[in-house]
């Protein structure tokens, strides 16, 4: 089997993210980076398909110099070799130029099963693993929750809002993974001490001959609204203070 | 030249999901604004009889492609009848819904379409002539305002954020032929297990309650359950009891969980960690009910009690119980 698993560095979920004052970006400083927690479930899927079957797995992942260090970390994981698309014309682009980067590296690679987290936590789009089907011409299940191969198809368990469907695809196709559907590894000292001398690529996008201009601009960022004080409904009564929280929904808030 | 305000209606089992009136009410804004008509498109399989509905939110003509092989969701199928009839009219603006298979079907037609896609927005504005959409990012530490350079200008919308309002158009029907067989799709919905418990899904929920670490465990949560039936509400919880096993993952609020924004969002015992608080904090109202005075969740609630929630939640339930009788 040839498989392929996508990540992107993210910043940790209990990063402080601060805009920076002209609205072009967030500040960088003090972030904590880490493997975005949904490429997790899609590494250690490829992981558990390789020692089931047989195999290779690729990491490829797009983004700048620091990425490098997620690509290891999958490494240490088990997987054997990474390809990383680095260029600075490629730093926050959108997910249309980030999946056509994924695209031209994976092309080459000739996979039978491609991974990708359903999101990343930075950008939230959720789009990526979508859009390398599509350029790849390949079906795509998103979502994913439970994942079985058979007799060269996969099948796969999509929730969706009050229900859940089974869907089967051909391959290859893309899976993007979501919580649930198993728990990640922890990178083993050997493993780390292995990654290190694990053959990885670097490419920019002159060499993979793609376009760089965002489809869809992030135009200016600004930091959420700022949410009114709140009131704290004093005293020792609980029933009381319950009352008073009830009416204040009724009668103030009117959502209830 | 790219023109008219389109979108993609979402329906399951031959109706019409609230979103699909959600994002016929910001067409419509959007169209007015730009002198232009609004166009939706509808994929099922004996739906034809869905575009009064939307003529009713201000769609003027509703394209349909009814067949077979549209009757349960599938990428493949759903994407090349959008992209087929959003080809052959060229929009300007193409909306969809950020339901979950909203997103799947409008992240597969950006790919198709090779456009851009402002996902999960929570706002939509016109400025010369050209859509801006804004959309939280790292799950709403910020927001971002985006613009796309191709056409269409792909939008897909938040559940729940942008309000339905009617205002009668045509809703005149057009059907077209996809051109789409059952060999065409390659990843078939085989089965679809319906969730029998009739859970209210929390993305769509108007009120949610949720609990944290400090319902102590996964009994604790019958209190909240009891509240929840009551207000017709969704029970959410966060990643530690999630974690924990307390809850189902499907269940979970926050970054690496859902994405919230009902009207009133009741944490019980959630501490309001960065991650959770991304997750809810555009509830339009949050009450925060939690012993310990100093835990985070109390500098975004609108209510807060400081208290044990095993005393407050049995009154607040009884409370409630009585005003609804």
């Amino acid at each position: 089997m040839n498989i392929v698993a996508c990540v992107k560095q993210v910043p940790d979920t209990e990063a402080l993210i601060k805009v920076k004052p002209d609205g072009s970006g967030i500040d960088e400083g003090g972030i904590k980076w880490v493997m975005n927690p949904y490429d997790e479930y899609g590494v250690e899927e490829a992981l558990r398909l390789k020692e089931a079957k047989g195999g290779e797995v690729t990491i490829v992942s797009v983004g700048p110099a620091r990425a490098m260090e997620t690509i290891r970390t999958a490494l240490a994981m088990g997987a054997e070799k990474g390809v990383h698309v680095s260029d600075p014309l490629l730093d926050n682009t959108d997910a249309y130029t980030t999946a056509a980067a994924l695209a031209a590296v994976i092309k080459g690679l000739n996979p039978d099963i491609i991974f990708c987290g359903q999101r990343a936590i930075d950008d939230d789009s959720g789009q990526v693993g979508s859009i390398l089907a599509a350029i790849l011409g390949i079906p795509q299940v998103t979502i994913v929750t439970k994942l079985e191969m058979a007799d060269g198809k996969i099948k796969a368990i999509k929730p969706i809002e009050g229900a859940q469907l089974v869907i089967e695809s051909t391959l290859p196709c893309v899976i993007t993974t979501q919580k649930g559907l198993n728990e990640p590894r922890y990178a083993s000292l050997p493993g780390i001490m292995k990654a290190k001398k694990k053959p990885v690529d670097v490419k920019n996008a002159a060499a993979l001959g793609i376009a760089t201009e965002p489809k869809a601009k992030v135009a200016k960022m600004t930091p959420p609204p700022d949410r009114a004080p709140g009131k704290i409904i004093a005293g020792d009564d609980p029933a009381a203070k319950a009352a008073e929280l009830v009416r204040l929904l009724r009668e103030e808030a009117k959502v209830i | 030249m790219a023109k008219g305000v389109w979108m993609v209606a979402e329906q399951r089992d031959g109706a019409l999901r609230k979103v699909s009136f959600e994002i016929a009410s910001a067409a419509r804004k959007l169209a007015d604004e730009l002198g232009d008509e609004v166009c939706a498109v509808v994929i099922g399989s004996g739906v034809e009889g869905l575009a009064p509905e939307l003529g009713k939110y201000g769609v003027d003509k509703v394209y349909v492609a009814d067949a077979p092989v549209f009757a349960n969701y599938t990428t493949d199928a759903y994407a090349a009848a959008v992209a087929k009839v959003v080809k052959e009219n060229d929009p300007a603006i193409l909306l969809c819904a950020a339901s979950v298979l909203g997103k799947d079907l409008s992240s597969r037609l950006a790919g198709t379409l090779a456009t851009g896609l402002a996902a999960d927005c929570t706002e939509l504005k016109i400025a010369d002539g050209k859509l801006i959409a804004v959309r939280p990012m790292y799950a709403g530490k910020c927001f971002g305002q985006v613009v796309t350079s191709s056409f269409p200008q792909m939008a897909s919308l938040r559940p729940n954020v942008f309000p339905v309002k009617e205002n009668a158009k045509a809703g005149a029907v057009v059907k077209f032929d996809a051109g789409v067989s059952d060999a065409d799709v390659k990843a078939k919905t085989v089965e679809v297990q319906k969730d029998a418990s009739g859970k209210m899904e929390l993305t769509e929920a108007d009120v949610i309650v949720s609990g944290g670490r400090g319902m102590k465990g996964p009994e604790g949560y019958a209190i909240l359950e009891e509240l929840a039936g009551l207000l017709r509400a969704a029970v959410g919880a966060s990643r530690a009891s999630v974690d924990a096993g307390w809850r189902p993952q499907s269940d979970q609020v926050g970054q690496t969980g859902k994405v919230v924004s009902p009207n009133l969002y009741i944490a019980c015992g959630i501490s309001g960690a960065i991650q959770h608080l991304a997750g809810m904090s555009s509830s339009k109202y949050i009450v925060a009910i939690n012993k310990d005075a100093e835990a985070p969740i109390f500098a975004k609630a609108d209510y807060g009690i400081v208290d044990d929630l095993f005393k407050v939640v049995p009154e607040v339930t009884k409370e409630v119980k009585k005003i609804l009788s």
